[in-house]
């Protein structure tokens, strides 16, 4: 465990393999609330909370139940269960202890049930920090940080995005490219220019 | 039967899950930088739907409506986690090629759509022939997003050479080349939707 394990994970999460403009990990929350950029906002934090969160809970499923009792097959299922519960939990707990946070992100928190980006995190902490179904030295500090930073990451696309597409609206595109595809072109721009971040190593 | 066929063949052009519905494209950009991933990941993801489809539409009945969102999950992922193992143990060239994406057909929007939208309210059969139909429609959207960017990314197409004096433009294999493609592909489609009306 060292500064420079999480320096390497910071760069690669928010940068070079940025969750949706190279792992393509959330797109479809990505194209459809990246509009204005309050929303854009509400969906990244509320996505930042469920990454962090899910990658903690499923560290200790994989490694205390999972893995002694040779149950590694059922990943997939108690993964997407527990994310699905949790999420809905939050959702029940934040409508009733504060209202006005609700109406913040409460619709946003269902969507992210669904959300690749959540399912990836934890799939892919499982496929870094474990070798030969064994936890790596620190592997729990890895894959929370590893958590926060696609959160970061996502955080990072979705407000570039909702502010360039905010300023499109003033523009005037052709019918056949307006809304969706147009958005895909704005990505695929960016996700060129974040390829610059490349062979950044340390 | 012709209602079948219709059920069957509405996934292929009229409600194409990519083109149309605009729906899984994580997969869909992900895999597509050459064609066998996505005919791989095309036949995956039908046997989930498929499979998924038909349970969900026998079941439909005992399951009470709160939770049934979690109940589709559930046998959804039974689906994806026999596809997984069956690809490890058959195919782990292509399970490798794909990697996390396979998991990742859980959370595919198209599955949990038309168990959501279609196999919850309809009869076994027809929700078998509208996941297949589905799933064909989604295989082919992959052929034609992964063949353009392997013939224009690597000059090749199944892995052979189309003609050695191409310059191949790498940027098409990268992850920009696919959002470029489903980019121009999607308005590409609205133009001759709009020429249609």
């Amino acid at each position: 465990m060292s500064v420079a394990q999480f320096l390497t994970i910071f760069i690669s999460a928010v940068f070079i393999y940025n969750v949706i403009l190279s792992r393509f990990l959330g797109l479809c929350s990505f194209v459809a609330i990246s509009r204005e950029t309050k929303p854009a906002m509400a969906m990244s934090l509320a996505v930042m909370f469920v990454t962090t969160m899910s990658s903690i809970i499923t560290w200790f499923i994989y490694r205390f139940l999972l893995i002694p009792f040779g149950l590694t097959y059922l990943r997939t299922i108690s993964f997407i269960l527990v994310i699905a519960t949790f999420v809905q939990f939050v959702e029940m707990v934040i409508r009733k202890i504060s209202p006005p946070l609700y109406r913040f992100f409460g619709i946003y928190l269902p969507l992210i049930t669904v959300n690749c980006a959540v399912l990836g995190v934890a799939v892919l902490n499982v496929d870094m920090f474990f070798i030969n179904g064994k936890a790596i030295p620190g592997s729990f500090y890895y894959s929370v940080f590893q958590g926060i930073c696609v959160g970061l990451g996502y955080a990072l696309a979705m407000l570039l995005m909702s502010g360039i597409r905010e300023r499109l609206d003033l523009c005037d595109v052709p019918k056949a490219v307006k809304d969706f595809p147009l958005a895909f072109i704005i990505a695929s721009i960016m996700s060129l220019s974040f390829l610059g971040f490349n062979g950044f190593k340390f | 039967m012709k209602k079948y066929f219709y059920e069957f063949l509405k996934g292929i052009i009229k409600e194409n899950p990519t083109f149309v519905l605009v729906l899984g494209l994580c997969p869909t950009l992900a895999v597509s930088v050459s064609v066998i991933n996505g005919i791989g990941m095309g036949i995956a993801a039908t046997f989930v739907l498929l499979g998924s489809n038909v349970i969900i539409s026998l079941i439909k009945n005992i399951i009470p409506a709160r939770i049934r969102i979690p109940c589709f999950i559930v046998v959804i992922a039974t689906f994806v986690t026999i596809t997984e193992m069956t690809m490890k143990a058959y195919s782990p060239a292509l399970n490798r090629a794909l990697g996390i994406y396979v998991p990742l057909i859980v959370v595919n929007c198209i599955v949990l759509g038309r168990a959501e939208a279609y196999a919850q309210r309809q009869t076994v059969l027809k929700s078998l022939f509208d996941g297949l139909g589905m799933g064909v429609g989604f295989t082919l959207a992959l052929i034609l997003i992964s063949g353009i960017r392997e013939a224009l990314g690597s000059g090749k197409f199944l892995g052979y050479t189309l003609t050695p004096r191409y310059e191949p433009a790498f940027v098409l294999g990268l992850p920009s080349g696919a959002l470029l493609v489903i980019g121009l592909l999607l308005g590409f489609f609205n133009v001759l939707k709009n020429r249609k009306e």
